[in-house]
């Protein structure tokens, strides 16, 4: 054995350096760049909007540099929107924030204040530049016949759904179980609003309640995420149905093998509204108010809208979209969460909050 | 009272009788316990590794070497690098203080010392990272004295390193003080005695002495230091192209549906696991081959 110690710790070293060297000449051709004045702006989202802001931002960069001859650059952050907004709160600079509901960028203002309260009047459309709704994926050929939310109180069927706590697709997911329930029991939820009926609304509460109850009783996993869920239901085949969001099903079926998976339009759903805003003491601080809210705009501009609907969300604007990706979209009944739930503020502190619904279904009744 | 230690006194000594007779235990025993072992490292470590490497590859190598082509994978790369360059070093000079100061000198609230460097092999790696942003987040103890000096810790490559050190703090110092422990002071008595100074101590005597293990240590705190994921998890923000490491880059590859790439970038830790590894192997060899060769020739020196 020739090997001595200072030989070892000069290969060693040797090899760190080199290392070093190659990998480290990305991180050099950032500084640089980032020395050129070159604006920077970080879009914090949440899971299923990557292949969207994919694009989006690349259409965008463009067409800004030949507005205005500056060269920008977008960098995204995704995860499941309540944790999103956590990391915001606690500091996460996002100029801008796209979630998945209002709710999470409410928190943001409310604790820790940087945005006004009346952000979502600032944009057209309440905030939301495109919407999407809630519908199931099946195993090919559909095996346990899941025509409707009613079928997913079937003996033997088990459910995967992200955690709504921390995904903003799985508080649509429980928001739409139940509403269908109060509409199965009531028959016309315009009833929900009248006085004479308060027995009635009452009793179809809490029949919604045991409704959704029973749902969450079947659910084996609960990721923290949209796109943890698909991965759950399609990679690790756990589950018979995937609650999901439309555009996520889409793209299930479509990256993950056509032809393994159906899709199930239930008869009644929730019409989610994902909206998007400007994070006014980041943008100060960063300088990049004018280009954050020019981004946001190009959301609503014909290209903006026809990029959403290419990856399956609903355009607002749908005269802007392919009359092709419109086709995709199937038709049912959507409902809005300001009818049913009397808004964002009132659903989370009734069924989401610590102590809420929720947790007495998940954790207390056990 | 009487009786029990005399009972555990014959404990250990019937211990050994039965000890003895394993050594006699019959053939087929010793080939089952081969067997189990072999079965064992097949099914959990050679057939996982090689998914990686043939998942990486199933597109072909065009392919995988596409994968490192992206900006926000190189970018990876590089601060999982960068975060391990200054994490191991640090880490270095502190295990070597504390093992030494743990060794060789007697101080109070010593057992207290070494209680805490255990810590963060005791602590999920998820409340090391939101122990940090209790710290300096934004609404955390320090983190409005923080954002209003422009600093940023939490979501940025600082808070990353600091948590990435946070996890890797035992590796160095629990190699070392066993070792120093067992080797007591009488080799930096005898220095000292022939009036050698204290720096000239410890670089002749306590280094050598601990070279292997250091090394040791060092391979083990910088294969943590590249592969954590939890405790960085909660602290980087996952700006990609930004503040995602290597683990954080394969989650969300693979999230996106990107299994190539994925698989790719986990090709690269897990080689460098394979390397670490080998690395290790070597430095356990050297170091059992060299002990008594090694240290006749440091006392002859002193």
């Amino acid at each position: 054995m020739t090997w001595n110690f200072g030989r070892a710790c000069g290969v060693i070293a040797l090899l760190v350096v080199a290392c070093s060297s190659c990998g480290g000449g990305g991180g050099e051709a950032d500084k640089g760049s980032g020395q050129g004045k070159e604006l920077t702006l970080l879009n914090v989202s949440y899971d299923p909007t990557r292949e969207l802001y994919k694009e989006f931002n690349d259409a965008f960069v463009a067409d800004y540099l030949q507005r205005t001859g500056r060269q920008v650059r977008i960098v995204m952050s995704h995860g499941g929107a309540g944790k999103q907004a956590r990391a915001v709160i606690d500091g996460l600079e996002a100029d801008v924030v796209t979630l998945a509901l209002a709710f999470d960028i409410d928190a943001i203002s409310e604790r820790a204040g940087l945005l006004p309260a009346d952000w979502q009047s600032r944009l057209p459309e309440n905030s939301c530049p495109y919407t999407s709704t809630i519908v199931f994926l099946v195993r090919k050929g559909n095996p346990k016949g899941i025509a409707d939310w009613g079928d997913l109180d079937k003996p033997g069927v088990e459910i995967i759904t992200p955690n709504p706590k921390t995904s903003g697709g799985a508080r649509w997911n429980y928001l739409a179980a139940w509403a269908f329930a109060l509409e199965r029991e009531l028959g016309d939820l315009g009833r929900l609003d009248d006085p004479a009926e308060s027995a009635a609304v009452a009793a179809a509460q809490d029949s919604a309640r045991a409704f959704v109850t029973r749902l969450f009783r079947r659910v084996p996993v609960l990721d923290s995420g949209a796109r943890g869920s698909t991965n759950t239901f399609v990679q690790r085949g756990i589950g018979d149905v995937l609650l999901a969001w439309e555009n996520e099903a889409f793209l299930a079926v479509r990256e993950l093998g056509e032809g393994s998976f159906d899709m199930v339009v239930p008869s009644l759903s929730i019409r989610a509204e994902p909206p998007v805003t400007v994070i006014d003491t980041w943008v100060d601080k960063h300088g990049t108010r004018e280009l954050a809210t020019a981004y946001l705009q190009y959301l609503y501009s014909p290209l903006g809208q026809r990029l959403a609907a290419r990856h399956y969300y609903r355009p607002v604007h749908p005269e802007f979209a392919d009359g092709a990706d419109l086709e995709r979209f199937p038709s049912l009944k959507m409902v809005g969460i300001d009818e049913v739930f009397g808004g964002w503020r009132k659903a989370q502190a009734v069924h989401f909050a610590e102590g809420g619904v929720f947790d007495s279904i998940y954790t207390g009744e056990r | 009272m009487g009786g029990m230690i005399q009972a555990l006194r014959r404990a250990p000594a019937a211990g050994s009788a039965r000890g003895g007779q394993a050594v006699t235990e019959p053939r087929w025993m010793s080939s089952l316990l081969l067997a189990v072992s072999v079965l064992f490292l097949v099914f959990f470590l050679f057939l996982p590794l090689a998914g990686v490497f043939a998942e990486a590859l199933r597109k072909g190598v065009g392919a995988y070497l596409d994968s490192f082509a992206e900006p926000a994978v190189r970018q990876a790369i590089g601060l999982t690098l960068t975060v391990a360059a200054v994490a191991v070093p640090l880490n270095l000079v502190f295990g070597l203080a504390a093992a030494w100061a743990i060794a060789k000198f007697e101080f109070r609230g010593k057992s207290v010392l070494t209680t805490l460097i255990d810590l963060p092999l005791a602590v999920s790696p998820v409340i090391s990272g939101m122990v940090f942003v209790l710290l300096f987040g934004l609404h955390g103890w320090f983190g409005p004295q923080l954002a209003a000096r422009g600093i940023e810790i939490i979501f940025a490559v600082p808070g990353i390193i600091l948590a990435t050190l946070f996890v890797t703090v035992p590796y160095v110092a629990r190699e070392l003080i066993p070792l120093m422990q067992e080797q007591g002071t009488q080799d930096e008595e005898a220095a000292l005695t022939l009036g050698a100074s204290g720096w000239q101590t410890f670089r002749r005597v306590t280094l050598p002495n601990v070279k292997w293990a250091l090394l040791y240590g060092v391979i083990l705190c910088n294969a943590r230091a590249m592969g954590e994921f939890g405790a960085v998890s909660v602290v980087s923000g996952h700006i990609r192209g930004k503040t995602n490491t290597m683990p954080l880059q394969i989650e969300i590859l693979y999230n996106e549906y990107n299994f190539t790439a994925a698989f790719a970038v986990a090709s690269l830790l897990a080689l460098l696991a394979l390397v670490t590894l080998a690395v290790k192997a070597l430095v356990e060899r050297r170091a059992g081959g060299s002990q008594s060769a090694d240290e006749q020739p440091v006392e002859d020196e002193v």
